[in-house]
């Protein structure tokens, strides 16, 4: 059994879920993966409490870049602006539910950078990505 | 007659790992190749026993440095048919590239200027000129690539009226492993009063390359994927334009003298090193010309070309994949990019990479092109000197796993 390309991702990968444009919608951004210059644009409506009513995804990526964000806008109806702007890395890794090595996990996390792109109406914070050297990672890691 | 390949593949030590107990298929030595003995025992020799730092050392140790560091360059400049005064070491071809832009760019290029790109060129070889472009109110024209994945030489001739000042195009492309006829876009552009500037990253390993016979006013060079070390490779330029352009990095070695008012600049090729070399690398690098000399350039080529022409053969039998470049033939180097139907290409490298075949995956540094080809990225296995037909059998099996994969059977 292949544990990276499992069903439920292949499934999602083959059939996105939300995938498309809306016709209406308040918030939208677009991103790329500089690494692979996959693309991906997020369109969400919000509903008269400020919170998504519909969201939707389109762009071009790999298995894990699709399934992950197919999966993510499955479970952001009725969060508040804010709340998509928490969102902590560990919830799409924890909805994608496998091991993700260190160069695909900008594949895994677009999504949900460009959902919190759109949240904020710019690129987000996105301090994750190795920018700020920590001595003691290195250290560990033999480097 | 060249050594067999698994003799040549003996002198790499890398090429005997193993991953999950199968040998390693390195196929992307478009991106780095690997280094022979010869290489890694000139570095070592030099780090143990002859590093010094170069030039102006009135002492034995240093004396030696330099004289070994400057042998580098000879052997260099007579690999490309040039004087040693017209071979500049830089730390890789975008480095290359990137001086010519910044020193003659900007010595020369005007508003309204042109400079002529072609659509299959690694980034390395268009950002410099966007940036000379913008600063200088320069425009950009881009030579189309034919669907066979050719330079379109009738709509090159067709921009050459637009008279450009420069020309700026690979020898070979990383993506679609085209060769592209230098020596006919030069004498093409110089007719029209253009300068050729080529990116040799890509055709370094694979062709002889003589400057005179290639008619470059300009020609960038990589070690790394030449069998040399990382952070070195090499800028020629026709002695007549270096003369006359200035300086890129300003620093130690590259000055004659340094008034309070006035600095003048050191003779050729010093002009244009500023700071401390990579010593060591330029000796690797050395190193690598003389032990692919020895292999013989002309039988590496077919090796590789051969091979190629297998891979293409042979890849094509996968179903739902498709290829772009040429086919195999005289215009065409062992590099062969794709696509399958409904996977994407870092899916394709991952699974790959479980059967321990290395390719890479992505746009290539060539986004232009990957446009040009309707494709966001593509899978490109790139084959050198060492790689045999076995380890195509084994690309093959493995893409055709990727298909079990996802369920494309």
């Amino acid at each position: 059994m292949d544990d990276l390309y499992r069903e439920q991702i292949l499934e999602h990968y083959k059939r996105p879920h939300n995938f498309g444009r809306l016709e209406r919608y308040d918030l939208e951004f677009e991103d790329s993966n500089p690494f692979c210059g996959d693309e991906q644009h997020v369109f969400i409506r919000l509903d008269d409490d400020d919170r998504v009513a519909e969201v939707a995804f389109e762009g071009k990526g790999c298995a894990i870049s699709t399934a992950a964000t197919s999966m993510l806008t499955d479970e952001l109806q009725g969060m508040s602006r804010e709340e998509l702007l928490k969102l902590p890395k560990n919830f799409v890794l924890d909805l994608l539910g496998i091991d993700i090595s260190a160069t695909r996990i900008k594949c895994a996390l677009l999504g949900l950078k460009v959902v919190k792109g759109a949240s904020l109406g710019q690129p987000a914070d996105w301090e994750d990505e190795g920018e700020r050297g920590e001595p003691t990672e290195a250290a560990r890691s033999g480097i | 007659m060249p050594p067999p390949v698994e003799e040549i593949r003996g002198q790499f030590p890398l090429l005997a790992r193993e991953q999950d107990g199968k040998p390693l298929a390195y196929l992307d030595n478009g991106a780095t190749s690997q280094k022979p003995l010869a290489v890694i025992e000139a570095l070592d020799r030099f780090w143990r026993s002859q590093n010094a730092n170069v030039h102006r050392g009135v002492y034995r140790l240093s004396e030696e440095a330099t004289e070994a560091y400057e042998r580098s360059r000879l052997v260099v400049a007579a690999r490309l048919g040039a004087d040693r005064r017209e071979v500049v070491f830089v730390r890789n071809a975008t480095e290359a590239l990137n001086l010519v832009a910044y020193s003659w760019g900007r010595a020369n290029i005007t508003q309204g200027d042109r400079i002529l790109l072609t659509e299959m060129e690694h980034h390395s070889n268009i950002v410099p000129w966007y940036q000379l472009a913008s600063e200088r109110g320069a425009e950009l024209d881009w030579a189309p690539v034919t669907d066979e994945g050719r330079l379109d030489l009738e709509a090159f001739g067709g921009l050459l009226e637009r008279q450009p000042r420069v020309v700026a195009v690979a020898h070979i492309s990383n993506v679609l492993g085209t060769i592209n006829p230098i020596a006919e876009i030069a004498r093409l552009a110089h007719d029209a009063g253009a300068l050729v500037v080529v990116d040799g990253a890509q055709a370094g390993p694979k062709l002889p390359l003589d400057m005179a016979e290639l008619g470059a006013d300009f020609y960038a060079l990589t070690a790394h994927k030449m069998y040399g070390p990382t952070g070195t490779g090499a800028l020629y330029g026709r002695r007549e334009l270096l003369e006359e352009m200035p300086p890129f990095i300003g620093g130690g070695s590259m000055i004659r003298q340094v008034r309070r008012d006035e600095i003048t600049w050191a003779e050729l090729p010093a002009k244009f090193e500023g700071g401390t070399p990579a010593i060591g690398e330029a000796i690797g690098y050395a190193a690598a010309v003389q032990w692919l000399d020895a292999i013989g350039l002309e039988a590496a080529h077919a090796h590789e070309a051969q091979l190629g022409a297998y891979a293409l053969e042979r890849v094509a039998e996968v179903p739902g994949l498709r290829v772009f470049g040429p086919p195999a033939g005289d215009d065409r180097a062992g590099i062969v990019s794709f696509v399958l139907d409904g996977v994407h290409a870092h899916d394709i490298s991952e699974i790959l990479d479980r059967h321990a075949v290395c390719v890479r995956a992505g746009h290539h540094c060539a986004q232009i092109l990957m446009d040009r080809l309707g494709v966001p990225a593509t899978a490109r296995a790139s084959l050198a000197v060492y790689n045999t037909r076995q380890e195509v059998d084994r690309l093959v099996d493995a893409l055709h796993d990727v298909r079990r994969v996802f369920e494309l059977d």
